[in-house]
């Protein structure tokens, strides 16, 4: 049991080393083989494990710290909540690999020997990997070690095209942000450990409700920390510019990572340490309070964005503002479920709108799309589905299902933290359906140009099927996690019904608003061209100016520091020596004119001084 | 008998020495510079002398013998290259002949 | 007898005060002549007529005309004008600064007192030392005539001259 396990975890790895060292020597065919299996094996392990799955099980790999009072060992813990994260991880990570190897074939933009598609397996690889630690570690340390790497994996993957200098901008800025959030959590783990003695998950869980009372400073301190490095990681307020700028990146690596997978490390790391934060309400209100903005935030900056992607990457951050929101009402069955249901549907979504763009040569601006309903009909029906359950549509979707229980959760704990919920439903679907209708209905402006490989139509395919079909699987899954969360006191199923039909007449009415702006686009241009619809509409486009804040903020102070801190007084020291060899140069050499006169004017003044010298003595 | 305290010769020699150093570091021409060597010459051998008259030993006058000899072969070999500088300057100028400036 | 030393003494300093200052070569040459007999004279009254008779046939015999006839050889044109365009009084100023330096410390350093000198070394005692303990300086010495010798007449040889010559 336990090796399956480490099976699951390892088998990546060997992927990763081995494209990394003999990649370039194989032919194409073998890494792209190389990269699926190792996720392939991966799974099947996973399957095996989810099976047979019974009480938890800890196991470790050897001991990996040991010093006087601190001892870390190198171990992974599958409980409920893991498993679901490593089902997740590993299946998803599948079927993007098989999308990825066939769309991705003729993306070898460099020569063979730096060559593109190993190196793309052998990073995917490494980030599934990494992803895996990150959610079986037993210990925070592990956790972390799987946090950075991910971190880095997404940062070479961003900026996988790296002879564009602006993929590389945006690969740092996303791993720049990011640590922003992973100072604040590393801070938030040496108090952990400082206040508790071991950063054991298990035993932390443990000890901190017999340590401190709920409320209290240190506790609500270290929710915090904790928090502030799951914002960064999962791209909420105020550390969320990376995202959109991230879809820099391949199709597959936005599914992979900026959809399904790391950026929900975050939200699992909040649902791990559920006991921390559970005795930090303040802490808890705040990341409630972070997800309500956020959904909203990026709901309408969504409304407005041209790219296919940034719609897809808006989705994402206001997806996983649910996710918090329902972390910080104490739902955390909900906020899992919901992680569930939107892996599935982003990674179709992005994984759709990827055959889209590749059948367009790479063509991402919407308003470039149009009439691809019977010339893509496979993108046309998966992405529809992916909107639909994006937009919670009543009963056939999966995302139904998840974000009625978060918006169940927020009534019972708070009224306008479920109105904010509420109008992000409405949002939701009216940019989702408008990405829809802009794409796949009107007048044909681009044409069609490579139809889908078969494993690509595989992989959609299959994530459509979930995304319809999870959501039925609601009650065994709230079974299983019963195990690792607290129950929820909510109210009645009568008062749940209600606000399910609430819902559902709002994200339909969405729909609606989405097909009268795409109808009757007349209405929509005479405000576009009001100088509060150019403001409003630019606002909106660039995320509420955020970059522009950041950057006044922070980008420029630091250069200016940096710029002027180049030549400090070091520097200076180093160069004034060497600027003084070459004055004494320019001094001596002055002395050396060839005339006679000069010389015997020396010996006379050398004789002067000596006979000084010797007269001294005497 | 000639006493003469022998200090006195050689603040003599002293004197006609640094006359000519004088001559050497102020003059231009190179003839001159030449007959200002000849006299700092000259000065040493009054010092040996009266070196040698004070110790009542014939040391110091070898010496200037030998003074002598050296002076007449400076002087040949110096006036030659006066030609040869002459032929090539066109003037005998110190400042002229500074090839090995810098 | 004392005063003879003196007074050949303050011969000696005005006669090489004048060759150092004089523009006119020859002048110079011939204020050069003076300084040398009044230095035989000084060699004379300090115990060494000897060698108050070799300064004499050597230095201002010889060499003296010797320079002479180079001076006159080259026939450098204008010579005593542009020597006197160089010798602006400005030019004295820092070698006689120095020298006075070098002058007042000789002084200081060696005083003003001393044993008496002007006992006079016989000529046989120099010969004899000449040749017994300073042989070898003499034999380098003849070696160091013979060089400059060799040397004076290769030099000599102006370079027109050497493309005339059938060597």
């Amino acid at each position: 049991m336990g090796i399956l396990l480490w099976l699951v975890v390892l088998l990546p790895f060997a992927g990763a080393l081995t494209l990394m060292l003999f990649g370039a020597s194989m032919p194409k065919k073998a890494s792209g083989a190389i990269g699926c299996t190792s996720i392939g094996l991966s799974w099947i392990a996973a399957m095996a494990l989810a099976v047979s799955f019974r009480h938890p099980l800890d196991t470790t790999l050897y001991p990996w710290i040991k010093i006087d009072g601190f001892q870390v060992g190198m171990g992974l813990r599958l409980d409920a909540l893991s498993l679901v994260m490593m089902s997740i991880v590993t299946f998803v990570g599948f079927l993007i690999h098989l999308y990825s190897s066939q769309s991705m074939y003729e993306e070898d933009s460099l020569p063979r020997s730096l060559g593109g598609y190993h190196r793309f397996f052998a990073y995917m690889n490494l980030f599934v990997g990494s992803m895996l630690v990150l959610v079986l570690a037993n210990n925070l340390l592990p956790l972390y070690l799987g946090w950075e790497g991910v971190g880095l994996c997404s940062y070479l993957l961003i900026g996988f095209w790296y002879k564009d200098r602006a993929n590389g901008y945006a690969a740092q800025k996303a791993f720049i942000v990011t640590r922003v959030g992973d100072a604040a959590m590393a801070v938030g783990l040496f108090l952990i450990f400082y206040q508790l003695g071991t950063l054991n998950i298990q035993r932390i869980l443990a000890l901190a409700p017999m340590k401190w009372t709920p409320g209290d400073t240190i506790v609500t301190a270290i929710a915090l920390l904790l928090m502030g490095g799951a914002i960064g990681k999962s791209a909420q307020l105020p550390l969320q510019t990376w995202l959109p700028d991230a879809m820099a990146g391949p199709t597959p690596v936005s599914a992979l990572i900026h959809a399904a997978t790391m950026v929900t490390a975050g939200v699992y790391l909040i649902a791990r340490t559920h006991v921390i934060f559970s005795l930090a309400p303040q802490a808890q209100l705040i990341v409630a309070i972070i997800g309500a903005a956020t959904l909203v935030y990026a709901g309408f900056s969504a409304l407005v964005q041209s790219d296919i992607k940034r719609v897809l990457a808006y989705s994402t951050i206001s997806q996983i503002g649910y996710m918090f929101l329902a972390l910080g009402v104490g739902a955390w069955t909900a906020a899992m479920f919901h992680f569930v249901t939107h892996a599935f549907f982003k990674a179709l979504l992005f994984l759709s709108a990827g055959i889209i763009s590749d059948a367009l040569h790479h063509e991402r601006d919407l308003f470039k799309m149009g009439g691809l309903k019977n010339r893509l009909p496979v993108a046309y029906w998966t992405f529809l589905i992916g909107v639909a359950s994006l937009s919670a549509l009543p009963l056939v979707t999966a995302g139904f299902y998840s974000k009625d229980a978060i918006l169940f959760a927020a009534w019972s704990s708070s009224r306008i933290l479920w109105a904010a919920g509420i109008i992000g439903a409405l949002i939701t679907s009216a940019y989702a359906f408008r990405a829809f209708f802009l794409a796949f209905y009107g007048d044909l402006k681009t044409e069609v140009s490579k139809l889908p490989g078969a494993l690509m139509k595989f992989a959609v395919v299959v994530l459509a099927f979930f995304s319809i079909s999870a959501g039925f699987a609601k009650n065994p899954f709230e079974g299983l996690l019963s195990g690792v969360f607290p129950e929820l006191h909510l109210s009645g199923h009568s008062v749940e019904i209600t606000l399910a039909v609430i819902s559902s007449l709002w994200a339909l009415f969405g729909v609606y608003l989405a097909w009268v702006y795409f109808t009757r686009p007349e209405l929509s241009r005479a405000f576009g061209r009001s100088l509060v619809g150019r403001r409003l509409h630019h606002f909106l486009l660039t995320g509420w100016g955020f970059d522009w804040l950041y950057d006044r903020l922070f980008v420029r102070p630091f250069k200016a520091i940096a710029f002027g801190n180049s030549s400090d007084f070091v520097d200076k020291f180093f160069v004034g020596l060497g600027e003084l060899a070459e004055y004494g140069n320019l001094a001596l050499s002055a002395t050396q004119t060839g005339k006679l006169r000069n010389y015997v004017t020396g010996l006379l003044i050398g004789a002067i001084v000596i006979a000084a010298i010797v007269m001294l003595k005497l | 008998m000639i006493s003469v305290p022998t200090n006195h010769a050689l603040i003599l020699a002293a004197v006609i020495f640094l006359i000519g150093a004088v001559g050497v570091t102020a003059r231009r021409n190179l003839i001159f510079v030449l007959m200002s060597v000849e006299i700092m010459l000259n000065a040493t051998a009054i010092a040996f002398i009266a070196a040698a008259s004070k110790w009542h030993q014939p040391d110091g006058q070898v010496f200037v013998i030998f003074i002598l000899v050296t002076a007449s072969a400076e002087v040949a070999v110096g006036l030659t290259l006066f030609l040869r500088i002459y032929h090539g300057w066109k003037n005998l100028d110190a400042d002229e002949v500074s090839l090995m400036k810098g | 007898m004392n005063w003879y030393f003196y007074a050949s003494g303050i011969v000696a300093v005005i006669a090489a005060l004048m060759v150092v200052t004089r523009a006119n070569a020859m002048h110079a040459l011939l204020y050069l002549v003076t300084l040398f007999l009044a230095i035989a004279s000084v060699f004379w009254t300090l115990g060494a007529p000897f060698l108050a008779a070799l300064q004499i046939i050597i230095y201002a015999g010889a060499i003296m005309v010797l320079f002479v006839f180079v001076i006159m050889m080259l026939n450098i044109p204008n010579e005593a004008q542009r020597e006197r365009t160089w010798l602006r009084s400005l030019i004295w100023v820092l070698p006689a600064f120095l020298v006075l330096i070098l002058l007042i410390q000789f002084v200081v350093a060696v005083g003003t007192k001393g044993a008496p000198a002007g006992a006079v070394i016989a000529s046989k005692a120099v010969g004899r030392s000449l040749f017994t303990e300073y042989v070898i300086g003499v034999e380098l010495a003849s070696l160091l005539l013979l060089a400059a010798l060799i040397a004076a007449f290769h030099f000599g040889v102006l370079p027109e001259r050497l493309e005339t010559s059938d060597d």
